[in-house]
């Protein structure tokens, strides 16, 4: 712990050229929210996206992990960019983001193992989530450490923010509950969930629509 | 045997990796938009994972299980290194996509020509250490283990084949502006997993 502390210091010492939330910085944040998602625009980490969202309960834990990791390694990587020989540099970021989702999957299965147990392998497979590797590979490796913490802090809640608009539909309307609570049935409102929701079909079908929805919104078009 | 068989049409079709547990999807939607393309990389794929997954399975049985490492000597019997898993599982697989790649590239070189930007990809996708990683959680021997590697695979091979296929077809169809490209590919998986959830039906 003590050297990757060491790292966030020395990522905080580094401010005073620019202020540390300068307009460039926050668009670091804001930007993969909206016009760069990592999941609607950059088509990355769809895997654990569909795989977990049927309930709000891990979907919300997911991006939190998913968030710490991308930052945390974000860091770390930006810190040893020029010492990296790029032959060997995919061994080097797989290694040090296996040791922030072994940290993610230790706590986890401390504090809240039923969740654990529900995610089973897609703790593990925040390693491999393209998310982590495609920010490390395309800001991390050619910024400055505090930047590329806020880049992945930012494609972080971007992927949060999906997972918790699909886990949201998908509980709702595939369940009838919103974090476990039976919305419907202690309302009164006789609901029987839509199983398709819940399945994966379900849930690629809907994440179409959330792209439709938002490229209508913002103007995004992919050239054919 | 009858059982290899039963694993082996159980993780092409019902528990497909694409349709069943959306593993892979990053690459599966990046490199499906021409049918050689794309399998050229399922053969990589079902290459990669056939053999990272029992080498995996031998690592998890004889050195990560708590008391795996018995064998070596009895003083060790009580010492278990799963939390070690992932570091090791991830090392075991980009190691050997490296080693393929020397390999393919000393050997064949006109397959790396075709795979060359591919076959690094193949370390960071999900299916791979997906595979591995729920191999751990069913008990599977030696055999099993290899069968459903390659079984898992083949199912990812024949989904990206697929898509790809759809996928050149749907060129010369006018979809809405917002919903062309990745929106359009989100709707066609989701109809192609309903499909295969026909699968479903097989008792095995």
């Amino acid at each position: 712990m003590s050297t990757e502390a060491a790292v966030v210091e020395k990522a905080e010492v580094k401010k005073p050229s620019e202020p540390l939330f300068s307009k460039k910085n926050k668009k670091l944040i804001t930007h993969p929210l909206d016009l760069d998602n990592p999941v609607t625009v950059q088509v990355l980490g769809i895997c654990s996206s569909l795989a977990i969202t049927t309930q709000m309960k891990p979907a919300i834990i997911m991006s939190l992990g998913l968030t710490i990791v991308t930052a945390f390694s974000n860091v770390i990587i930006s810190a040893m960019r020029n010492s990296i020989p790029s032959r060997i540099r995919i061994i080097v970021q797989l290694a040090i983001v296996s040791v922030w989702v072994i940290l993610v999957d230790q706590l986890l299965k401390a504090y809240v193992y039923d969740v654990s147990k529900f995610m089973s392998v897609y703790v593990g497979l925040i390693i491999t989530n393209c998310i982590v590797m495609g920010r490390l590979e395309a800001y991390a490796m050619g910024n400055p450490p505090w930047p590329s913490f806020l880049d992945g802090l930012g494609n972080g809640l971007g992927y949060g923010m999906i997972l918790v608009i699909l886990a949201f539909v998908r509980e709702i309307f595939g369940a009838g509950s919103l974090y476990g609570y039976k919305i419907f049935a202690n309302l009164g409102i006789p609901y029987h969930g839509n199983g398709l929701l819940l399945l994966p079909a379900g849930a690629c079908i809907l994440l179409g629509i959330i792209i439709w929805v938002q490229r209508s919104l913002n103007g995004y078009r992919e050239s054919h | 045997m009858e059982n290899l068989i039963n694993i082996g049409v159980r993780s092409i079709f019902i528990d497909n990796m694409i349709f069943a547990y959306f593993l892979g999807m990053c690459s599966f939607l990046a490199i499906s938009k021409k049918v050689t393309t794309a399998f050229g990389l399922g053969i990589a794929v079902i290459f990669v994972i056939g053999v990272t997954v029992p080498i995996n399975w031998l690592i998890q049985n004889y050195v990560l299980n708590a008391g795996a490492l018995a064998w070596v000597s009895p003083a060790l019997a009580d010492i278990d290194l799963n939390f070690l898993q992932f570091i090791v599982f991830i090392s075991v697989i980009s190691a050997f996509v490296q080693l393929t790649e020397m390999a393919v590239e000393k050997f064949s070189p006109a397959l790396y020509g075709t795979l060359g930007i591919f076959l690094p990809l193949i370390a960071v996708n999900c299916a791979v250490l997906g595979a591995a990683l729920f191999m751990v959680g069913r008990p599977y021997n030696l055999a099993e283990a290899t069968t459903f590697g390659f079984g898992s695979g083949i199912g990812w091979t024949l989904a990206i084949v697929a898509l790809a296929g759809v996928r050149e077809k749907m060129k010369y169809s006018n979809v809405p502006g917002p919903l062309k490209g990745l929106g359009i590919t989100f709707i066609l998986v989701g109809l192609m997993s309903l499909g295969f959830l026909s699968f479903l039906g097989f008792a095995l």
